[in-house]
């Protein structure tokens, strides 16, 4: 990965603190729907709505989720009590939010990249959403609303905070981290980790030091990310930002800032001194969480793959170093890969056409017929555009590459057939068969695709480009060139 | 050991303020006091060597009390619909189905 300096001389310092909805069927607390969309204030009950003498009572599948995500993070599973988090907004109607503060159900673990670098994890804790507020009036701008309408179908969704350690240096490996993050909780059916929908949101804390120091700067938490390449975008603006401010002599405050899409910039929310003081205490409505060993094993018997044991499952397969299959577990198609290769198929072939020839997916392709496609191609019997043709009819309807290749009237040119139009070829085209010979590098490369070109048109696309430029190098060689 | 310094009418203003209630002079330096009060006595707990015993987070001894993923309409037999209803017909405020609130500075916290 790149991690190329955004701004020579400074090193830029990044923590993430990403909120996930847990794919629950109903809400952390009561029984209403947990659900996207559908008509405002449908998935509400007493409970969403913080009613007088309305109870919490915590759903069971909530934590084993929980558990799961702090399974695949490798985090420290412990005891857990719920806390208030006190604070007066619209959005949360019982004017407190129950999280976990001292005691999250996720102690210290680990992320790691698909290039092998480990992102530092501090916690991952269990709390709930809050509802929808969409601000009317000031053309949608918070600042300047007129009024504000609430949705309380999101109040009381289960969320996942997990905070990374400010392990990372820079926005690439910043996008790395969520899209790594997104794939383990998919993976493991903890959410479905939509950005776009809002159930994965991502605050970034950023800071900035000069090359060489270890101590950390003032950080800015930025929020209303709503994408990878926003967050891209905002951490490399806000990077600046605090740069600028340093190097003309002034401090960076601690502050909450707001991306702005439009204008692309961050915005000043509020002040470390006006930091809200939440006044957290333990929630006496509901009692700790102590998930027994055996319920802990049980949930990590159920684990399915992980994206990392994906990668190192395929790498082994093709004998390649594990980040160079990241695209092809990402694509969900590292088990066709696997058994492709174990069918016999030439692993760099199969990596090649799973990376770049199945990008409408795999379709009604199975291993045998990948395999015995590649061995076609590798066998000689395909070229390499010919091979991507098949491969596309396996996709689209299955069958057997060999009748499809037939179909195409796809046959493995005779070489001798292929020397006789060469010769023909350069014997017609004595002028371009000069430069080929007498040129450098480049005119050499130039009149051989003029040959090749030729060539295809003859065959219908139906030679070997490769083989057609061994014989034009092997054909100048006999002449001393 | 260390004595938890005394609340001061500061504290108890800031704190007055989060909560959004608005105290007068007279109430502010009563409040401080009396608040002052409850914290020295909760402070007598320091003279216990307490390290070996863990906070403890609600009186009740019970853990892991959790329900069944299972959804359930709200409110009475009527279901999520009528409810959906009598609260919106309950609120201050309503538009296009959504509570009518005054603007609010800033997004929550």
């Amino acid at each position: 990965m790149s991690n190329q300096a955004l701004i020579p001389g400074w090193e830029v310092v990044i923590g993430l603190e990403v909120h996930a909805e847990l794919a629950t069927v109903t809400k952390m607390f009561s029984s209403a729907l947990n659900q996207f969309g559908g008509k405002p204030n449908t998935n509400i009950d007493p409970v969403s709505l913080g009613l007088p003498g309305s109870l919490p009572v915590l759903n069971e599948k909530a934590v084993e989720l929980a558990i799961r995500v702090g399974l695949a993070l490798d985090c420290v599973i412990q005891r857990s009590v719920f806390a208030r988090k006190n604070y007066f907004y619209p959005d949360m109607p019982k004017d407190f939010q129950i999280s976990q503060y001292d005691l999250p159900i996720n102690g210290e673990g680990s992320l790691e990249l698909p290039d092998g670098r480990r992102i530092g994890i501090e916690r991952a804790h269990l709390e709930e959403d809050t509802g929808k507020s969409t601000h009317v009036g000031g053309g949608g701008r918070i600042h300047e609303a007129g009024h504000s309408l609430i949705d309380y179908n999101r109040a009381g969704v289960p969320l996942i905070e997990i905070v990374s350690a400010p392990d990372m240096r820079g926005a690439e490996e910043a996008r790395a981290y969520v899209s790594e993050l997104r794939a383990i909780l998919v993976a493991i059916g903890a959410s479905d980790g939509k950005m776009e929908e809002g159930s994965m949101r991502v605050d970034c804390n950023v800071s900035v030091r000069r090359d060489g120091t270890t101590e950390l700067g003032t950080r800015c938490e930025v929020k209303n990310i709503n994408s990878l390449r926003s967050m891209g975008r905002a951490i490399e603006y806000e990077a600046r930002r605090q740069v600028d401010l340093i190097e003309s002599g002034e401090r960076v405050e601690q502050q909450t800032r707001h991306w702005n899409e439009d204008d692309g910039r961050t915005h000043k929310l509020r002040s470390k001194e006006e930091a809200y003081d939440y006044r957290y205490f333990p929630e006496p409505d509901l009692v700790p969480v102590e998930p027994s060993d055996e319920w802990i094993a049980e949930i990590r018997a159920a684990l399915p793959m992980l994206p990392r044991e994906r990668r190192r499952r395929l790498a082994d397969a093709a004998g390649v170093e594990p980040s160079a299959t990241a695209l092809t577990v990402e694509r969900g198609m590292d088990d066709l890969a696997v058994d492709t290769i174990a069918a016999g198929a030439d692993a760099a072939r199969v990596l090649v056409h799973v990376e770049n020839n199945l990008a409408d997916g795999v379709g009604e392709l199975t291993a045998a017929s990948f395999a015995a496609l590649v061995a076609m191609e590798t066998g000689g019997d395909l070229t390499a555009t010919q091979a991507k043709t098949v491969l596309a009819d396996l996709a689209a309807s299955g069958g057997d590459p060999a009748a499809h290749a037939a179909d195409h009237g796809f046959e493995a040119m005779d070489t001798s057939e292929l020397e006789a139009l060469v010769d023909r070829l350069i014997a017609e085209h004595p002028e371009v068969w000069a430069g080929f010979v007498g040129g450098d590098d480049k005119e050499r490369r130039k009149k051989a695709g003029f040959f090749v070109g030729q060539v295809m048109r003859a065959t219908q696309g139906n030679a070997d480009g490769r083989i057609v430029n061994e014989l034009l190098a092997r054909r100048a060689t006999e002449q001393g060139a | 050991m260390t004595t938890t310094p005394r609340l001061t009418r500061d504290d108890v203003a800031h704190v007055a303020d989060l909560a959004r209630l608005t105290l007068t002079d007279d109430e502010l330096d009563a409040f401080t006091g009396q608040l002052a009060d409850v914290l020295d006595h909760a402070a007598d707990l320091e003279a216990l060597d307490l390290d070996d015993v863990p906070p403890m987070a609600n009186p009740l001894p019970l853990v892991n009390v959790l329900r069944p993923d299972v959804p359930v309409p709200a409110g009475d037999a009527e279901g999520a619909a009528d409810f959906h209803a009598e609260v919106l017909a309950a609120a201050p405020s309503v538009e296009d189905e959504r509570f009518r609130v005054p603007p609010v500075l800033g997004e929550s916290p």
